[in-house]
């Protein structure tokens, strides 16, 4: 017999395009269903941006940072208490949370590794940082406002740093736990005490992620409304340096004036929409950027 | 600063001092431990402050308090199950849209994306999770609303009306566009990217070696995703999922804006209704007396709600990062 | 010759004829855990010799050295019982400050480790925290030690620059700066050449014998070629005991126990 024959009886004869169309079909149905989702998502995303750009725009001008907010049926008017209010209640909100979210993380990066109070402290911060943020709002109201008979700067700000507390607390930790174990040895073997190496070192090394993590902390907190609700609530007129009274913000005003009669109250709404978001998105998109560059 | 020893090197001698970080080192250690415990007495002031604001009304109402509908100000009597069943409404219609939207987009990122693409789309599914809740009330409100009235809510009330069941569930009284359904669809979008970010981060974590395997038999990418990835993270998604669910119950502002507010029970999810996180933020600051102490027992309901599932999604997810 | 009957590990009272004792160990264990990892070690370091350790993986050598210093008290389930004594102080008690005892015991690791600063403030990072100095005796005694290390010249124009920013070698000659700076008595080598190329070996091998002249020297090395290069005396150590100790060109050319001839002559290992 020759080779040829050989071959061509015992081979099976295989032909292509085996896999059965079914399971071709179900690969089709979903990735075009994972394609359409986060094109959705995008779309969505440019929607809303588009919207804040369109609506907003149209409401910023050099009124908007010079005025304040305008009364019932007065003209005109800008944002500027809410701007000014806002930058203070988050600046104040990030300096109370910034030291003890550090300490924390610091605790539960270096000194607590394996300890049950640390793994408690760990837990419940995981819990804290999806907490509803109007339950903290509430919170803080029962414990600062009630008591003290008034609104105040200080129980919004206080509000605020409960919120970004676990934010700095998780990052914080995370950025320490990377830094090489090495680098604690080398400083411990030159008599270091613990704190020294922590704060000399362990803080020094990770500074880059725990900036970050601050960033996205103010992020968090900038367009927070709910927990002002109560706490800061809201001045339309300017407002008391020592922070007593209802602090103007941002977040509140835009609350109030969205769905408001007023034309000029609108549009001011929608600028200050725009201008918490577009805040917001420089901060992720810079605390992006910082932990890309490390 | 005292001389702590004195010794002798190549013949000198030389004293050491030292300096004050030593003398501030258990201080630092206890600053970070208390730091630390601050943790768990916010969580426990928390607990404590629901419980003690909206102890009048549950002393008051006793169990009618979570069974009535009522929401009577004149007389002060306050029942809360319109606000808890829009509440798990919402978050049930939020989660039944956004979960098969979030892992779809999670699998897109993971496995479907060009290179060159998958950075830009990824990166603004994260900067959708950080537009805060009352821009999307306000994009709700002003752009969907109305679309939805217009392009959902009638024709699809014209095609139910007389229908069983469908014809209550569905059918909107006054097709204004806000209502549970829009409250339960903006916060479909809302936690979408959230949930996909915390899907795409596990399946990342997914040796790539198993994902290779996998390709390498055959496996179309359904095939590899269904068989391979999702079991194997499987767990920590339910995890991203009940963080989603704990997202949805609690969110405040963009509810508020689109779900109408109202104070009694409707069958249809057209209609307006009301969430606990809504009802507080529109009247708690009018709020006096029992009123108030019942809006703040509602948050009490809201925290141990969301509390049981924070906790039940906290032992699923092996901790990957949520910032 | 080696003898075929097995001894048991050579006494305390190793002569060391030309050198003062500078530290030594008595009935020494260690355990990680309940992994017992040393046993009973007995020897003695002559003052400013290099002494090496050598043996094959998982010895215990590198957990002998690190009992020195006491780094393995930052890990809680590590503890040394025994004694060893430096300056008539058993280091290893609860008596000595833990903190003291590193600033005169220094160490360097077997990856460089810089710390993220300029290298200036690396090199002064020891003295800052033990020596109340002025500015320019701070200067002095960084140059000082930059130059005891090989590394003033390269590095003379950027001493604010990051200690990051050198190359492996060049980190390591920074790190040793570093340990250099506080004057220690004694300064503890963890396989300080394994993670550099075959020229920044060199250059610290070179190092390492010029400061001799200065300091007391324990290395441990995998090397046996670099032991046999660099060190006075040396210790054969296998599964956590010491096997034997004496003078490096006894132990490579005509050592006692069969277990350190078959060692030495890559039988094993």
């Amino acid at each position: 017999m020759s080779d040829a024959s050989i071959a061509s009886a015992s081979a099976p004869q295989v032909k292509w395009g085996r896999v059965r169309q079914s399971r071709r079909v179900q690969d089709k149905i979903l990735r075009i269903f994972a394609t359409a989702s986060t094109m959705l998502a995008v779309f969505v995303l440019f929607w809303i941006l588009g919207m804040l750009l369109w609506k907003g725009g149209q409401g910023i001008s050099l009124d908007l940072f010079t005025k304040i907010t305008p009364g019932p049926g007065s003209q005109g008017g800008g944002l500027l208490n809410a701007i000014v209010g806002s930058i203070i209640l988050t600046t104040l909100g990030i300096a109370i949370a910034t030291p003890i979210g550090v300490m924390a993380g610091t605790y539960l990066a270096e000194y607590g590794r394996g300890s049950k109070l640390a793994d408690l402290v760990r837990f419940i911060n995981d819990i804290l940082l999806s907490a509803p943020s109007i339950l903290i709002g509430l919170f803080v109201y029962v414990v600062l406002v009630m008591p003290f008979q008034g609104y105040s700067g200080w129980a919004g700000s206080v509000a605020l740093a409960i919120i970004a507390l676990p934010v700095i607390v998780r990052t914080t930790e995370d950025m320490l736990r990377l830094v090489p174990n090495g680098l604690r040895e080398a400083a411990a073997a030159l008599g270091a005490p613990s704190s020294i190496v922590i704060r000399q070192v362990c803080w020094r090394a990770a500074k880059a992620g725990i900036v970050t993590g601050i960033l996205l902390a103010l992020a968090r907190i900038a367009g927070e409304t709910a927990p002002l609700l109560f706490t800061a609530l809201n001045n339309s007129f300017w407002f008391n340096w020592n922070l007593t009274g209802g602090i103007s913000n941002l977040p509140v005003t835009i609350y109030a004036f969205a769905s408001a009669p007023y034309d000029n109250w609108q549009q001011l709404a929608w600028a200050g929409a725009l201008l918490i978001t577009a805040a917001i998105l420089v901060l992720s998109v810079s605390a992006r950027a910082l932990i890309n560059r490390k | 600063m005292v001389a702590v020893y004195e010794r002798t090197y190549q013949n000198a001698t030389r004293v050491t001092r030292r300096a004050n970080p030593f003398a501030f080192d258990p201080i630092f250690a206890a600053l970070s431990k208390a730091a630390a415990i601050t943790v768990l007495f916010l969580l426990a002031g928390i607990m404590a402050s629901m419980v003690y604001g909206g102890w009048p009304a549950f002393q008051t109402f006793g169990l009618d308090f979570l069974t009535g509908s009522q929401w009577d100000t004149m007389n002060d009597n306050y029942g809360g199950l319109p606000a808890i069943v829009g509440t798990l409404s919402t978050a049930l219609i939020a989660m039944v849209i956004g979960v098969p939207l979030s892992v779809g987009t999670a699998i897109y990122l993971t496995q479907l994306a060009p290179a060159w693409f998958k950075g830009p789309v990824g990166t603004a599914v994260e900067l959708l999770a950080a537009v805060p809740s009352i821009i999307y009330g306000m994009w709700g409100l002003f752009v969907f609303v109305p679309l939805f009235a217009a392009y959902f809510q009638v024709p699809v009330s014209s095609v139910v009306e007389g229908m069983p069941i469908i014809g209550t569930i569905l059918y909107a009284r006054s097709p204004s566009g806000l209502g549970i359904l829009s409250a339960g669809i903006i916060l479909a979008f809302m936690i979408v990217p959230f949930i996909a970010s915390l899907t795409r981060d596990m399946l990342d974590q997914i040796p790539t070696v198993l994902r290779e395997s996998a390709y390498g038999i055959g496996c179309t990418t359904w095939e590899v995703v269904r068989h391979v990835l999702l079991p194997q993270a499987g767990v920590s998604i339910i995890g991203a999922i009940m963080l989603g669910l704990g997202r949805a119950l609690g969110e405040t502002m963009a509810v508020t804006f689109v779900i109408g507010n109202a104070n009694r029970l409707s069958p249809s999810i057209m209609d307006p209704g009301s969430t606990i996180a809504s009802r507080i933020a529109s009247e708690f600051n009018e709020a006096l007396g029992l009123q108030m102490n019942a809006l703040i027992g509602l948050g009490c309901v809201l925290f141990f709600v969301t509390f049981v599932v924070l906790v039940i999604a906290r032992i699923l997810v092996s901790r990957v990062k949520q910032y | 010759m080696s003898t075929m009957a097995v001894q048991a590990a050579p006494s305390a009272a190793v002569a060391h004829q030309n050198a003062q004792v500078r530290i030594g160990v008595k009935n020494l264990d260690f355990h990680y855990g309940d992994f017992h990892a040393l046993k009973n070690i007995n020897m003695n370091f002559g003052d400013r010799e290099v002494t090496a350790l050598i043996g094959p993986s998982g010895c215990g050598k590198s957990t002998l050295l690190r009992v020195f210093n006491r780094i393995y008290s930052l890990y809680p389930d590590q503890r040394a019982t025994g004694e060893v004594m430096l300056d008539g102080r058993n280091v290893i008690s609860n008596n000595v400050d833990i903190n003291e005892l590193r600033a005169r015991i220094g160490m360097v690791f077997q990856k460089p480790t810089p710390f993220p600063m300029s290298i200036y403030d690396n090199c002064a990072f020891g003295m800052r925290l033990y020596e109340k100095l002025s500015k320019s005796e701070l200067d002095d005694r960084v140059e000082q030690a930059l130059r005891k290390a090989a590394l003033w010249d390269e590095v003379k124009d950027k001493l604010k620059q990051s200690g990051m920013g050198l190359s492996g070698g060049q980190q390591q000659r920074m790190c040793i700066a570093r340990t250099i700076a506080q004057q220690p008595d004694v300064i503890l080598f963890d396989e300080p050449t394994s993670a550099l190329d075959p020229i920044s070996t060199g250059k610290i091998e070179e190092l390492i014998e010029q400061l001799r002249a200065d300091f007391t020297i324990l290395i441990v090395t995998h090397n046996m070629q670099q032991a046999a290069r660099i060190s006075q005396y040396t210790a054969f150590m296998y599964l956590g005991e010491l096997i034997e100790f004496g003078p490096t060109t006894k132990i490579f050319m005509d050592p006692e126990q069969k277990r350190t001839l078959d060692y030495v002559t890559g039988r094993f290992g």
